[in-house]
């Protein structure tokens, strides 16, 4: 089937009263930034839907990466077929039935909506005329009004008819950025892209704090944090990532706190430099892949010690899911093999062996007051970078650089 | 030197030597070694394989490395006899594919499939009307070559898919060895093609290297078994260095594609036009759209096609009688044969294939030296 077209509808936008127009601007230059590399297409917004003009590209490619644009409920590849050519409308429509329903014994249904009510035949004719086509060059379907096995849609426009028998389920949720931004600490674990993903999903524009330890953090796991960035930007079109230095902190926390603290008084210097963080670059919360009682450090006990630290909104969407249920999604946004590459992180590292599940708030704030919190924070803020990440970025290009493989192919 | 043979095999180019040789020398891993060095050779496999995918506008999980054409064509043709003997024994082409699609069906044949051979008509083209007339409710596969390795027919493809499109589930392969780099996309990505078989030496990069399309979801038995490599279709350790090779060749035959297959066309266009002033002569590759810009074949009628050949050479000249494959064995052409063409005459052919490096410098050289050969043999003229 040659598609013309793919036609997107929008989400649970259509219910945003007036806001509408602030959603629908949005969503439009969320998929410009998701089709960008399909130079020939145009994109044009509309009331209730999103018309792609294909002009040649590929549509299984252009609706794949459709398919990763939040806001999107459902979307139907479409032919376009001008408004004299009455006859290459039963042709394709034709075509279509052929395509999905293969087998003798399938049925199909022709549904025409005219909104130009001026053009010659009314929806009852089409019907009937594209349907008898069909069924004469297939007498082994049946016509079904109630379940077709396919339903091909002619929508009549001044302009064309536009033709398309597929509907196919969009990503859902809201468009990115609709919701506002926040910050999302990814360790590179298989959790944290999971709560990527789905703090995108409601509309909010993340960005990535990750810490590292150089030298006892590889490259190879800071390049495998900003690779996930790089999947999770499938779904945003781009996302800031922020790296951390964090060796200083960490080593000073060794050196100073008793072990079975040594966890609990980490993660307050991680949360506290993400929500100045946050603050700096006026995000409205920070999201983590917490899940409850998963491990030591996210026991409800050790959430209240740390979250101790600030007053910003923590929002941990994966808080009530199993592991499963959690891999069961990493897989589906393709971060799943990544995440369980082993490179030592800065969570796993300097990780006691015993860490205190149930740690004492007030011994955690009084141990960590014995050390120069703020100086040690200023340094490490001033050590951060921050470089944007696209979907088509790749960084685990084990032992080369992208230069290396530039120059070979 | 006038190297007008380029449908048997195209020089290597010397960056994509360059990169053969580096990764030999510096990347050299196995692929599926767990330490930095086969991490190494593995992400050039995978990120020559995403550059492919991207050239060719499909998705990477798509593109397969093969040793080339033959082994292409031979796994599709029997992967797919293997995969789906249970539903039908019956498999189409046409008498003028590659020994490598024909001989696969013979091997088939032996084994209890049913091959239908389709014919063509006098200019070299098959019919799709008489390929709908060949299917059969227990067809399983239908395999007819882009663009004719002999004398260069486009075949009909896109109507071949649509006869296709009311029989979803026949495979359909296409052999397209010489469609590659001569601006034929928009043939190659009709999206009915199920498999499509590329051999690497065509377009620059070295021997041993092809690959194939594989539709996602289309269903393939392997051909090669062993070590599970490229996801269980096609094992045998990644030959990384050729397959990174390959990568860079096909980005660069795509550089300009459409403006280096012009050049093409004009120099055949020049060819043609001079050839077919002298009478005794016979084209065979149109000057239209039906055929692909870089391949000429005709005669002169009643001198044999390896005497001429052989008369270019001692010019410094070099073309083919109508294939490799065959030529040696004397052979008359079988494409030329299965059009209808009166034995004499196709003994006499001999195909020029050009490539984006020929010139119409050449050209004129290859037309001189025509003509003093013309007229070198006039008394074998009748």
């Amino acid at each position: 089937m040659q598609y013309t077209e793919v036609m997107a509808r929008y989400g649970e936008l259509s219910t945003k009263g007036k806001n509408r127009r602030d959603f629908i601007g949005r969503l439009n230059g969320n998929v410009t930034k998701a089709l960008r590399q399909f130079p020939a297409l145009s994109i044009k917004p509309k009331r209730d839907r999103l018309h792609l003009v294909l002009n040649g590209e590929n549509a299984d490619a252009v609706m794949n990466a459709l398919g990763k644009v939040f806001g999107i409920q459902t979307y139907s590849p479409v032919v376009r077929v001008a408004i004299e050519d009455f006859e290459q409308v039963k042709q394709v429509a034709l075509e279509m039935v052929n395509e999905g329903a293969s087998e003798a014994g399938m049925s199909f249904k022709i549904n025409t909506r005219r909104s130009d009510h001026n053009y010659a035949l009314d929806t009852n004719d089409i019907n009937l005329a594209v349907g008898d086509f069909v069924s004469e060059a297939r007498p082994d379907l049946k016509v079904e009004m109630k379940r077709p096995d396919v339903k091909v849609r002619i929508e009549v426009r001044r302009d064309a008819f536009y033709v398309s028998y597929l509907t196919i389920p969009g990503a859902l949720g809201l468009p990115v950025g609709t919701s506002g931004k926040a910050m999302l600490m990814l360790s590179g674990g298989i959790d944290s892209p999971v709560a990527a993903y789905l703090a995108l999903k409601r509309g909010v524009a993340i960005e990535m704090v990750h810490f590292f330890s150089p030298p006892y953090t590889t490259t190879n796991a800071l390049n495998k944090a900003k690779e996930l960035t790089a999947k999770v930007a499938a779904y945003a079109g781009s996302i800031n990532f922020i790296e951390v230095p964090f060796t200083e902190i960490q080593e000073t926390v060794k050196e100073n706190v008793p072990e079975g603290y040594l966890m609990t008084v980490q993660r307050r210097f991680m949360l506290r430099l993400t929500d100045k963080i946050r603050a700096q670059r006026e995000g409205l919360a920070i999201f983590n892949g917490e899940s409850v009682g998963q491990v030591a450090s996210q026991t409800l006990e050790s959430m209240a010690a740390i979250n101790d630290v600030t007053a910003t909104p923590i929002l941990r969407p994966v808080a009530t899911l199993d592991k499963t249920e959690i891999i069961d999604i990493a897989r589906e946004i393709d971060t799943f093999d990544l995440s369980v590459q082993p490179f030592e992180d800065c969570c796993t590292i300097f990780a006691p062996p015993q860490p205190k599940t149930h740690p004492n708030l007030e011994r955690a704030r009084y141990y960590e007051s014995q050390l120069a919190v703020t100086e040690l924070e200023d340094r490490a803020l001033a050590g951060i970078k921050v470089s944007k990440i696209y979907p088509e970025d790749k960084f685990l290009t084990q032992g080369m650089t992208s230069d290396q493989i530039a120059d070979l192919l | 030197m006038i190297y007008f043979d380029n449908s048997a095999t195209t020089k290597i180019d010397d960056s994509v030597l360059q990169t053969y040789v580096k990764v030999s020398q510096s990347f050299f891993g196995n692929p599926s070694s767990l330490h930095r060095v086969g991490e190494q050779a593995n992400t050039i496999l995978q990120q020559s394989r995403q550059q492919i995918a991207d050239l060719m506008h499909v998705l990477p999980e798509e593109i397969y490395f093969t040793s080339g054409g033959t082994e292409g064509d031979n796994w599709i043709i029997k992967g797919t006899a293997m995969e789906k003997a249970p539903f039908g024994k019956h498999i189409i082409t046409s008498q003028i594919e590659h020994p490598a699609v024909i001989n696969s069906m013979k091997q088939l044949e032996r084994l209890g499939f049913e091959i239908t051979y389709l014919p063509v008509d006098h200019a070299g083209f098959v019919n799709p009307k008489t390929l709908a007339q060949a299917i059969r409710p227990d067809t399983i596969l239908v395999s007819i070559m882009a663009v004719n390795n002999e004398i260069g027919a486009i075949q009909p493809i896109h109507e071949i898919a649509h006869v296709l499109a009311d029989y979803p589930s026949i495979h359909f392969h296409v052999d397209a060895v010489q469609a590659i780099g001569k601006n034929l996309d928009q043939l190659l990505h009709e999206p009915r093609i199920d498999f499509l078989t590329f051999s690497g030496h065509k377009f620059h990069a070295p021997r041993g290297i092809g690959f194939v399309y594989a539709k996602k979801h289309r269903l393939l038995q392997p051909y090669m078994t062993g070590g599970g490599q490229e996801k269980d279709m096609r094992s045998g350790t990644e030959n990384t260095p050729a397959i990174a090779a390959m990568a860079r060749a096909l980005r660069l035959v795509k550089t300009d594609e459409a403006k280096k297959a012009a050049a093409q066309a004009a120099i055949k266009k020049y060819l043609v036009t001079e050839i077919s002033k002298m009478p005794n002569i016979r084209i065979f590759s149109q000057m239209n759209d039906q055929f692909a810009p870089h391949i000429l074949c005709f005669s002169i009628l009643g001198v044999r096609g390896e005497t001429i050949v052989h008369a270019f050479e001692d010019k410094d000249i070099y073309i083919s009688t109508t294939s490799a494959c065959s030529s040696k064995k004397g052979e008359e052409s079988s494409t030329l044969k299965a059009m209808g063409t009166p034995k004499t005459i196709a003994e006499s052919a001999v195909r020029v294939s050009l490539d984006e490096h020929n010139t119409m410098a050449e050209a004129r050289d290859f037309v001189a030296a025509f003509h003093e050969i013309y007229h070198h043999f006039e008394k074998l003229y009748a």
